[in-house]
């Protein structure tokens, strides 16, 4: 006879539980300290996607100039290198060779005056941060070498920048104690002016950094007058300061549209541009480059020669080890794309960002603060401001799935609030008619809200007023008062901290 | 009657890849194309061409971690399209960073409370982590010097010269002297008595190594900070430490937990840590942490207000991706701590197959201590004939990719070859690079050394002169 025995349950084989069985999702994730003991890879993967899931989404964070989508044979190609440490230039010659293509690319797209088969001098970095701090050490190095050389102190360089700049210049600047010169703005003018800028200029300004594409209104500052302005300056005090322009958003925007801008190294004054290749040059986050116009522009002594098995590589980046795929992806997008197929992308973010612009002014409660030349983005402010601020409308319009952030302007210009929608690659039309009625939708409410807590706040008050207080004397309140104390009512509610960074 | 008609050139999107004539052009090198190609065609060119980079699971010369679990891959996957400097937009994966940062912090023993939030980032490696922290003692010196009245201009800073180059370059780059404690035959880190010396009132601080890059060795940090907390008391300048933990910060706590070299030490007040090396992520993250809020000055740090949350910042790079922090989190709480232990108890058992098959073959000696990061490195011991760069170089028709250096001064005579023992350098792979090692030692012994080749050639080129002259004796015409 056989016996069969019942299994106890205490011996419950654990690996056969399904995910959200096992005892793994009733543990609290660690916060402070590492776990004592491993958990299954399963369970790891599902706890970390899970809470994940509350991040917002990537392609509707309108705040973003940052690439949210690639075609998935590039992602295959991303995925493919995730694995690749880009530093190990002589194990991975053909990365290496890669990136070198890419400046190349760059370099030509941007005018640098070299010949055929020359190769041009830049980098690629992790973004436009580290390639600014690259460029402004390379000047600063340089003005002190020619401050020595000249017998002169050379302890208090100062680089001349409009206040509407991203906050890496101010990074630079603290980080490696360069005196940051703003110029400031003023309602109305929301770059720098270039005639104030020459203005500041003096004898220890290392350079004066112009932007290709503001961060907060998406326009192009007139390079072509700067250049202009500083030439004549230099000539009359024989200072030889140069120009860098930023062109993290603009520099894969204006060679595509606007090709008759003369912005780029045309111009003799400008030294080095650095430019995103996460922003429009249509890549993820995680890659960005300088490209400076000749060798006598970077100072040898700041590179580092590494020598790997015999062979000389010289470097100039702030980071070591990081990832290859960003790169691949960046030369992918180019041998993909080629002129026409970024034209045709950019040519299509303007229109969108014409659709949605016209949408916003048919509402008739916005101010169009962008211009139409410059990055396809749309910076708005209302029109009245009394009872409700940007900063409700971007805050209600997340209920509806969307990201649109609210800043207020740089001084001098702090007064003015705006929204601002980033058009991307991914930014279709539907999307941005969507948009524009979901902002109506939210407008609409806070309307209503405004006209029904009138109502209210104005009986209570009429209430009291003809009620009287607890000593039985009547309070007379003239109807300007009335009105004043609804104003401070509503502002009390709707006050937020306004923001003082640009990103 | 329907003509047809033949086409004189085929619908090109209907042509297999390697029937197209995508295939045929050149690759553009110099300018941006002017036309876009299929994407099909511009992923095969571009993986084809990279089929000629080595393997990166074969590339013995470095730390950096070159393989996960699928169910992290898919993680980072999904995260690529992440800005990870969009703090408010994607709050979880900024708390993810945090919750690393505080385990971390825990692991090096920092002194806080139990729900004590740590002071420390996360960065694209130690490089910037590095950078930050030096500014960090930098910045802090400078505004001591100011108080006391005292020139501030001329910062230094004291390591060994075994340091890694992103030392020089933050030296060079911040305009900060590096003071480097020069190393000798058989010593090759850095002296802490020497160190010490070299100490004046002008060091921002003195950087240990935890895990030295040519041969694995941990520093003695806690008779450095002996040493250094007795001359602080005799001159009464305040001079802290760093401790470069790159590879060795996730090591020591699992294999060596009884080693004093982290915030125990009192002297200690930042550390830096690879989570791309043993964290046992890909390429692109580092940790660093301070020891409290007052070891990292406030101006230094950046208040970005997005929809009025304030975030603090301290960092050199701005946008990046998000993946590897996420993958940083997964390791730490799918690894543990025993998992991590194992993984390293692992790699150190792999390390002594390697060792002890090189020792068997009785020509290499081994310059890289037993405790330390798991590597092996290893000379030969007569390099008369042939040297080290061409066994390295005769391994890479194998496959591997097994780097020679020379050491820093004062020992550049010496020269190694380094192995580096990852996570996914299994046993079997250990006594294969043994036989391959074997071989190719046979075959440098029966090839002629340069200088042999060197006198052969000029031999040879001496009797081909004399063959030339004698026939020239006999002919008598014009040639």
């Amino acid at each position: 006879m056989v016996l069969s025995k019942a299994v106890p349950s205490s011996s419950h084989d654990a690996s056969l539980d399904c995910t959200f069985a096992s005892r793994y999702v009733r543990a609290p994730l660690p916060r402070f300290k590492l776990p004592e003991e491993s958990i299954p890879k399963e369970a790891a993967y599902q706890v970390i996607n899970d809470e994940l899931m509350l991040d917002g989404n990537p392609r509707l964070n309108l705040a973003s100039f940052v690439t949210t989508w690639m075609e998935p044979e590039c992602d295959k190609l991303i995925m493919a290198a995730l694995n690749k440490n880009y530093v190990d230039m002589d194990e991975y010659p053909i990365t290496t060779e890669l990136q070198n293509r890419c400046v190349n690319m760059i370099a030509h797209l941007f005018n640098a005056p070299i010949g055929e088969e020359e190769t041009a001098v830049g980098v690629g970095t992790v973004g436009s941060s580290e390639a600014i701090m690259l460029a402004g050490l390379a000047f600063k190095r340089k003005w002190q070498n020619k401050r020595k050389a000249e017998g002169m102190p050379y302890d208090k360089p100062n680089i001349v920048t409009g206040a509407n700049v991203q906050v890496c210049w101010e990074k630079f600047a603290r980080y490696f104690e360069v005196e940051l010169k703003e110029v400031k703005l003023k309602e109305g003018y929301y770059v720098m002016d270039p005639e104030k800028a020459v203005a500041m200029v003096d004898e220890n300004t290392i350079c004066v950094a112009a932007i290709l594409g503001s961060t907060l209104t998406g326009e192009f500052e007139d390079v072509k007058k700067l250049n202009e302005l500083l030439t004549e300056k230099n000539k009359e005090t024989g200072w030889d300061v140069p120009i860098h322009v930023d062109a993290a958003s603009g520099g894969f925007i204006a060679p595509f549209l606007y090709k008759d801008l003369v912005w780029d190294f045309r111009l003799p004054l400008v030294k080095s541009i650095n430019v995103s290749g996460h922003k429009y040059g249509l890549v993820y986050a995680g890659v960005g480059w300088v490209v400076w116009r000749s060798k006598e522009d970077l100072p040898d002594e700041l590179v580092f020669h590494i020598n790997y098995l015999g062979a000389d590589q010289p470097t100039f980046t702030l980071n070591f080890s990081k990832g290859s795929s960003q790169i691949i992806a960046q030369y992918y997008q180019f041998i993909r794309l080629g002129f026409e197929g970024y034209k045709n992308i950019i040519e299509n973010c303007m229109e969108n960002a014409k659709v949605l612009r016209q949408g916003l002014e048919q509402t008739g409660k916005f101010n169009i603060v962008s211009k139409e030349v410059g990055v396809p983005l749309v910076a708005f402010a209302l029109k009245d401001r009394t009872y409700y601020t940007v900063f409700d409308i971007s805050e209600n319009l997340r209920r509806f799935g969307w990201i649109v952030p609210a800043y207020t302007m740089p001084a001098d210009a702090q007064h003015i609030a705006v929204l601002r929608v980033v058009v991307r690659e991914d930014f279709s039309r539907s999307l941005a008619e969507r948009l524009v009625s979901d902002i109506h939708k939210v407008v609409q409410e806070l309307d209503e809200q405004v006209k029904h807590v009138t109502k209210v706040v104005t009986t209570q008050v009429d209430i009291t007023a003809r009620g009287g207080g607890t000593d039985g004397a009547l309070v007379h309140k003239s109807e300007q008062e009335i009105a004043e104390e609804v104003i401070t009512y509503w502002k009390k509610l709707v006050s937020r901290k306004k923001t003082s960074g640009v990103c | 009657m329907v003509l047809s008609k033949t086409a004189s050139e085929s619908d090109v999107s209907i042509h297999s890849t390697f029937a197209s004539r995508y295939v045929r052009a050149s690759l553009p090198r110099f300018r941006m194309p002017e036309n876009s190609i299929p994407k099909e065609a511009a992923y095969q060119i571009i993986n084809d061409e990279l089929m000629l980079d080595g393997n990166p699971r074969l590339n013995l010369a470095s730390f950096v971690t070159t393989w996960m679990e699928p169910e992290c891959d898919k993680l980072m996957m999904a995260a690529v399209n992440k800005n990870y400097v969009d703090m408010d937009e994607y709050p979880v994966t900024t708390e993810l960073q945090n919750r690393c940062v505080n385990m971390i912090a825990h692991l090096f023993n920092a002194p806080l409370g139990e729900s004590e939030t740590a002071v420390g980032v996360g960065t694209v490696g130690s490089s910037e982590a590095i950078m930050l922290a030096g500014l960090a003692f930098k910045r802090k010196w400078q505004n001591k010097r100011k108080e006391q009245g005292l020139p501030y201009d001329k910062p230094n800073i004291v390591t060994g010269a075994n340091v890694q180059v992103c030392w020089e370059k933050f030296a060079r780059y911040f305009e900060v002297e590096l003071k480097e404690v020069k190393l000798s035959e058989g010593y090759y880190v850095m002296d802490p008595e020497k160190a010490v010396q070299m100490v004046d009132e002008n060091t921002i601080c003195v950087a240990a190594i935890l895990g030295s890059t040519l041969n694995g060795e941990f520093e003695d940090v806690k008779l450095l900070n002996d040493l250094l907390t007795k001359k602080n008391a005799e001159t009464g300048w305040d001079t802290p430490i760093h401790v470069d933990a790159a590879s060795g910060g996730f090591i020591a706590p699992f294999l060596y937990p009884e080693l004093e070299w982290d915030f125990r030490l009192p002297l200690v007040k930042s550390i830096n840590v690879s989570g791309h090396k043993y964290g046992l992520v890909y390429a692109g993250i580092g940790w660093c942490i301070w020891r409290t809020k007052e070891d990292l000055p406030e101006e230094l740090i950046f208040h970005i207000n997005y929809l009025g949350a304030d975030q603090p910042t301290f960092t050199l790079n701005f946008s990046k991706g998000s993946s590897q922090v996420i993958a940083q989190y997964y390791q730490l709480i799918r690894l543990g701590f025993e998992g991590y232990k194992n993984i390293m108890e692992n790699c150190q058992e792999n390390a002594m197959v390697l060792k002890e098959g090189l020792e068997k073959t009785g020509r290499f000696n081994i310059v890289s201590k037993d405790n330390g990061v798991p590597l092996v490195a290893f000379s030969l011991k007569d390099n008369s004939r042939h040297d080290e760069f061409e066994v390295s170089e005769f391994l890479r028709r194998f496959g591997w990719i097994l780097p020679a250096y020379t050491m820093p001064p004062d020992a550049q005579n010496i020269t190694v070859l380094r192995v580096v023992i990852r996570e996914d350098f299994s046993r079997t792979l250990a006594e294969r690079l043994v036989l391959d090692i074997q071989k190719v030692l046979h075959e440098l012994d029966v090839m002629p050394s340069k200088k042999d080749i060197d006198i052969q050639k000029t031999k040879s080129v001496a009797a081909a002169w004399k063959r030339f002259v004698e026939d020239k004796k006999k002919t008598n015409g014009i040639c």
